[in-house]
Parts: C-alpha cells; sequence; structure tokens
C-alpha cells in the first residue's frame, strides 16, 4: 500500500526548479491540484475495497499532513513566505512524514503528527468514573443529537454534520493568561493521557444517556494555558462556518455558540476536555475534535467543537442565557427542585438504554454528583443561582 | 333539517370516503410505526425518544386538521364549490380525535397518570395549560356534533357554539409556539396559516357589515 502511494506521488508531481519563480509559483499550483486529485482518487479506492480499509490507519495521506502545515502556519509557527514555503510540503513532505515512513500504524499511546480523524480508534485507559446503569447505545449517541449550528432537529447534526471541517484545526487562547496564542490539537492534548469516563448526561429538555467519553482532565490542558490569578471565568466559543453548518445561517441563537465555566469549575476533575467516546474520536456531530463534558450540569453547558478558550475576570455571557435568562442561568447545574418553566426537571427519559422505548428515572441533583461537587455551591441559593 | 333534501342529496357524495380514508391514515401510519418499534423489526424507525416522536407526531397531525377544518369555508368561498362543506364536520372530529390522542399520550407516557405532577405542570408551564385549555374547548364541539345535537340546539345556538373553533384554534397554535425553544420552524408555519385563515374571516364579515350598512339606502 505505502509503495502504490509512493508511485503515484512521483509519477505525477514533477521537482521544482527553485530558481524561476513564476515557473515554480505554476508548478507549485499545477501539483497542489494534482495531490488533491490524486488524494480523492486514493479516498475511492479505500471506500470501494474493504481490504483497503484495515490499511486505511497506517496511512496519513497527504492532505492531512498539509492541513499539519496549515495549522502550523495558522498559529504563526512559521514565518513569512509560508504561502511559498508551504507549497512545495505537497510534494516533498509526505516522504518525510514519519508516519507514511514507517508505515506503523499510529496509536494513542504515541504523539500523533495529527489528530484522530472522526471514528479513528482511540486507546485510553480505563478509570474509576463508571454508572450503575447500562451505557447508552451507541447510534443514539451518534444520531439524537443537539447542536443548533446543523439545525434544531435531534436528526439534522448526524444530517448535516459530515461538511464540517475538523482538520485542519487549531484553539485560540487569549485574555487573562500568560501563554496566548493559536494551538494544534497535538500540542493541547497529551495522547497518552487519555482516559475513559463513563459519565451520565443530562440534557434540560428531560433526557439523558449514560456515554464513555474519552478526554483528560480539563484542569491538565488549562495549566498549560497559564492562566493568570486574575482569571476567574474562562469562556469557550465553538467553531462557526455557515457554509459547512446550515442551521448557523438563521439566527436562531446569537452565533457563534459561546459557554462558560467558573475557575473552580473548571478546574474540577469531573470536568473533561473530550476528544471521543466510545473508544472512538470524536463523531462530528457531537463536536469533533474536542469539547467540554461537565457532567453535573445540562448538556448545553457543554462546548462542542470548541476553537477558542478565553480566560475573564468577569462572568462571561453564554448562549442559552442570552436567548432566554429567564429559563437558563449561568450555573444551569442539573437540580430536580428548580422548577424549570418548560421541562418537568424531577425524572428523565432514558434515551437508547434498555428499559424499554419509555424507560424513565428520577433526575438526582448535581446529576448524581453531589458528593464531589456540592462544595463549589456551598453557601449559595441554588434556586436563585439556578 | 335532518331531513333537508339538500344534505340528503349530497349524503352519500364521494368526498366522504375519501375524507375519512385520508383522516384516518395519519393514526394508521402511526399504529404501524409503533407495531414495527414494540415487535423489534425496526426499533429505531421513530428515532431514539419514540415517546417525544409520537407527542409531536399526535399533536401536530391534530394543529393541521384543526387548520384544515377552519380552511373549508375560504375555500367553498373562493371557488364557489358548495359540497366541500360537507366534509368539514368530520374534519373537525378527526382534529379532535388527534388532540385527545396528544393528550392521552402526554397523561400517559409522560405523566403517567402521575395528578400532582399533572398539576405543577398546567400551574407553571403556560404552553401546558393553553393546550388542555384547547381540548377541553373541542369537548362540547364534538359532542354536539350529530345531527340529532343539531337538530336538538337548533341552528343558531349550534353556529353560536361551534364559534368555539375560533378562540380554541388560537389557544392550541399558541400551545404549539410556546413548546418550542426558539420562534422558528412548524409551529411559525401554523401560526401564520391561522392569522390568514382568521384574517380572510375577518375581512368577509367587515365586508358583510358595510354592504348590509349600503343596503337601505
Amino acid at each position: 500500500m505505502r509503495i502504490l502511494h509512493r508511485r503515484t506521488v512521483s509519477q505525477s508531481i514533477r521537482p521544482i526548479d527553485k530558481t524561476n519563480v513564476i515557473g515554480t509559483a505554476k508548478l507549485l499550483v499545477r501539483n497542489r491540484a494534482l495531490a488533491i486529485k490524486e488524494d480523492s482518487e486514493m479516498e475511492l479506492k479505500f471506500r470501494r475495497n474493504e481490504a483497503y480499509q484495515s490499511l486505511r490507519e497506517e496511512i496519513t495521506p497527504e492532505r492531512i499532513y498539509m492541513d499539519r502545515r496549515r495549522v502550523l502556519s495558522a498559529a504563526g509557527f512559521l514565518g513569512a513566505g509560508t504561502i511559498l514555503g508551504a507549497l512545495p510540503a505537497c510534494s516533498e513532505e509526505p516522504q518525510k512524514s514519519p508516519l507514511v515512513g514507517n508505515g506503523k500504524p499510529a496509536t494513542a499511546a504515541a504523539v500523533p503528527a495529527v489528530h484522530p480523524a472522526p471514528g479513528a480508534a482511540l486507546t485510553a485507559k480505563k478509570t474509576a468514573y463508571a454508572v450503575s446503569d447500562a451505557t447508552t447505545i451507541e447510534q443514539g449517541f451518534n444520531e439524537y443529537c443537539n447542536f443548533y449550528e446543523f439545525g434544531t432537529n435531534k436528526g439534522d447534526p448526524a444530517r448535516y454534520a459530515g461538511r464540517m471541517t475538523v482538520s485542519p484545526w487549531a484553539v485560540t487562547v487569549e485574555g487573562e493568561t500568560d501563554a496566548p496564542g493559536k494551538y494544534a490539537l497535538t500540542d493541547l492534548i497529551d495522547y497518552s493521557k487519555l482516559e475513559e469516563r463513563v459519565y451520565r448526561h443530562r440534557c434540560v429538555e428531560r433526557w439523558s444517556m449514560v456515554i464513555p467519553w474519552v478526554g483528560v482532565p480539563l484542569h491538565s490542558v488549562l495549566t498549560k494555558l497559564k492562566p493568570k490569578a486574575t482569571a476567574k471565568f474562562v469562556q469557550f466559543e465553538t467553531y462557526l462556518n455557515p457554509k459547512e453548518m446550515p442551521g448557523a445561517t438563521r439566527r436562531s441563537l446569537d452565533w457563534p455558540y459561546v459557554e462558560g465555566l467558573r475557575m473552580d469549575e473548571a478546574k474540577h476533575d469531573l470536568t473533561l476536555l473530550a476528544v471521543g467516546a466510545y473508544g472512538k474520536a470524536l463523531q462530528k456531530q457531537n463536536g469533533a475534535p474536542l469539547r467540554t463534558v461537565i457532567p453535573w450540569k445540562y448538556g448545553f453547558k457543554a462546548t462542542k467543537s470548541i476553537v477558542k478558550i478565553r480566560f475573564l475576570t468577569d462572568m462571561p455571557p453564554t448562549a442559552w442565557n442570552k436567548a432566554n435568562a429567564h429559563e437558563y442561568g449561568f450555573y444551569s447545574n442539573v437540580n430536580p427542585n428548580v422548577k424549570h418553566p418548560r421541562w418537568a426537571q424531577d425524572v428523565e427519559q432514558v434515551i437508547g438504554g434498555k428499559g424499554g422505548f419509555n424507560e424513565t428515572r428520577k433526575t438526582e441533583i448535581f446529576n448524581g454528583y453531589e458528593k464531589q461537587v456540592a462544595s463549589l455551591y456551598a453557601g449559595m441559593d441554588l434556586k436563585a443561582n439556578y | 333539517m335532518a331531513h333537508n333534501p339538500y344534505l340528503r342529496a349530497f349524503g352519500k357524495h364521494w368526498m366522504k370516503p375519501l375524507t375519512l380514508i385520508a383522516l384516518i391514515a395519519p393514526f394508521a401510519y402511526l399504529a404501524v410505526l409503533w407495531t414495527l418499534m414494540l415487535t423489534n423489526t425496526e426499533p429505531y424507525i421513530m428515532g431514539f425518544n419514540p415517546v417525544q416522536w409520537t407527542h409531536r407526531y399526535l399533536g401536530d397531525t391534530a394543529i393541521r386538521v384543526l387548520l384544515a377544518t377552519l380552511a373549508i369555508s375560504p375555500i367553498r368561498d373562493i371557488t364557489g364549490w358548495q359540497p366541500i362543506v360537507l366534509i368539514r364536520r368530520r374534519i373537525g372530529l378527526a382534529a379532535f380525535f388527534y388532540a385527545a390522542l396528544h393528550l392521552t399520550a402526554y397523561l400517559w407516557l409522560d405523566k403517567n397518570w402521575d395528578l400532582v405532577a399533572l398539576w405543577e405542570d398546567i400551574v407553571i408551564r403556560t404552553y401546558i395549560m393553553l393546550g388542555m385549555a384547547a381540548v377541553v374547548l373541542m369537548i362540547p364541539l364534538a359532542i354536539t356534533s350529530t345531527n340529532g345535537m343539531i337538530r336538538r340546539l337548533g341552528r343558531k345556538a349550534w353556529d353560536r357554539l361551534h364559534w368555539l373553533i375560533y378562540p380554541l384554534a388560537i389557544l392550541a397554535v399558541a400551545h404549539n409556539l410556546l413548546m418550542v425553544k426558539l420562534i422558528e420552524g412548524d409551529p411559525t408555519i401554523h401560526a401564520i396559516i391561522l392569522a390568514a385563515l382568521l384574517l380572510w374571516r375577518l375581512g368577509r364579515w367587515t365586508m358583510g357589515k358595510l354592504k348590509s350598512a349600503q343596503a337601505p339606502a
């Protein structure tokens, strides 16, 4: 497979004479077009032939490698002249790429050159974070979603998220921090420390799931991002591109989607920065490539497909609070005692469980994580601070 | 009234059985879906929240059939085709049938016949109260829908009673609008259709007033 790949590259892409500037530019454009064409032809071969599927992970298609270069250049790691500088990479770099070169499959234990594509297998160590109830069936997790940028129906995200670009991906860090800048995912995530945590997930629309997330504790990443002592809150922002997100062409919410946490909530050990679920990299409709998971809060407090992390001194605005402050507070902790004007919150419908079509369970305060998180809100009136 | 030759002449109109089939079809479709789910043939045919799907489906059907009821007389006025009025009553009854199923699904699947939880819902959640009021207002209309009841009440009283369809349609659409988290989608379309149907009537009524005001002169 590797040999085939090399042959197609060498046959079609011409070497570049760097002394001829105009000729070089033309050749660069031509080579790039050819590279894209070959890449898509390879993709088709992969898709058509079952036998290729297993080999797929062994090879990093050059597109992905190039995307990495683009992330780096976007991140400012490559200086001026990167447009000309990056383009020869189309033809030269694939052979140099360690993943293509050694032909070994990328494992989560090693540091991958690129973030795993949606659905790619992840290796994560099991943890003691478990739930007694059955895990939601994976199909339910992937097909019953709220991701309003793709539409307001539960099936819309699964239907339309395929168009979202998740590679290259960069996360901008700004605000009250000593380490502002753009980060590639591979700089943020320590793939050797991925953990699997089975959490309860409670949506404010009175339904729930039990999900085996894969990720790292958010605090481990926040440490790298060096928030200043003045940072009291952290805000997360979701990717926004109406061309790829049909729901975002309508102003159903004030885009982009923003959410926030108090620093102590963000640093709590339960708060997870997830890159996967069910042993695989996150599917796009569930917030690929990375999202937050805060199991004691209603689902909308989580931020999917994060592109920005902002450290702030004041409480940040949040998407649903802006849309309807009367129904959605900043804290939005799961609380059956706070009467919600839209849904009775004392009971929840269990989605994709094993208890039949109408399985329900009593909702617990802090979604069952009271022991771990109640101290965060000591002395606070939870009904006033809903 | 029951022996009105005009009504009798159209008693066996071809539209009547066709309308009946069209009105039963949404229910038959739902029954098929539930059968496929419960027999595990297609366990996720209604998605991963079949209870909520059923609620929405029944509610949407009830509102659409209700709007169809209200569309009959504008269609008659515009096309001048009188026999269409013959199917109005069964369409109205079907609207009640779907609304009653919608309410039953809510009480049974959602509230599990818990009256305390039901009371809380009615008091706290405006859209539940509005929906409940709409179904309650439909009950007298459904009861008085037979020829015998029309005869007993007399046409005038019957008409006055059945005028309730206007406020109850407004309640139903308001229930639908307030149920969703954001202003968009089907509930908005339902509201626009209802507004158009009511404005048509307002226009007709105003024209009638103007004409009768001119007549004596």
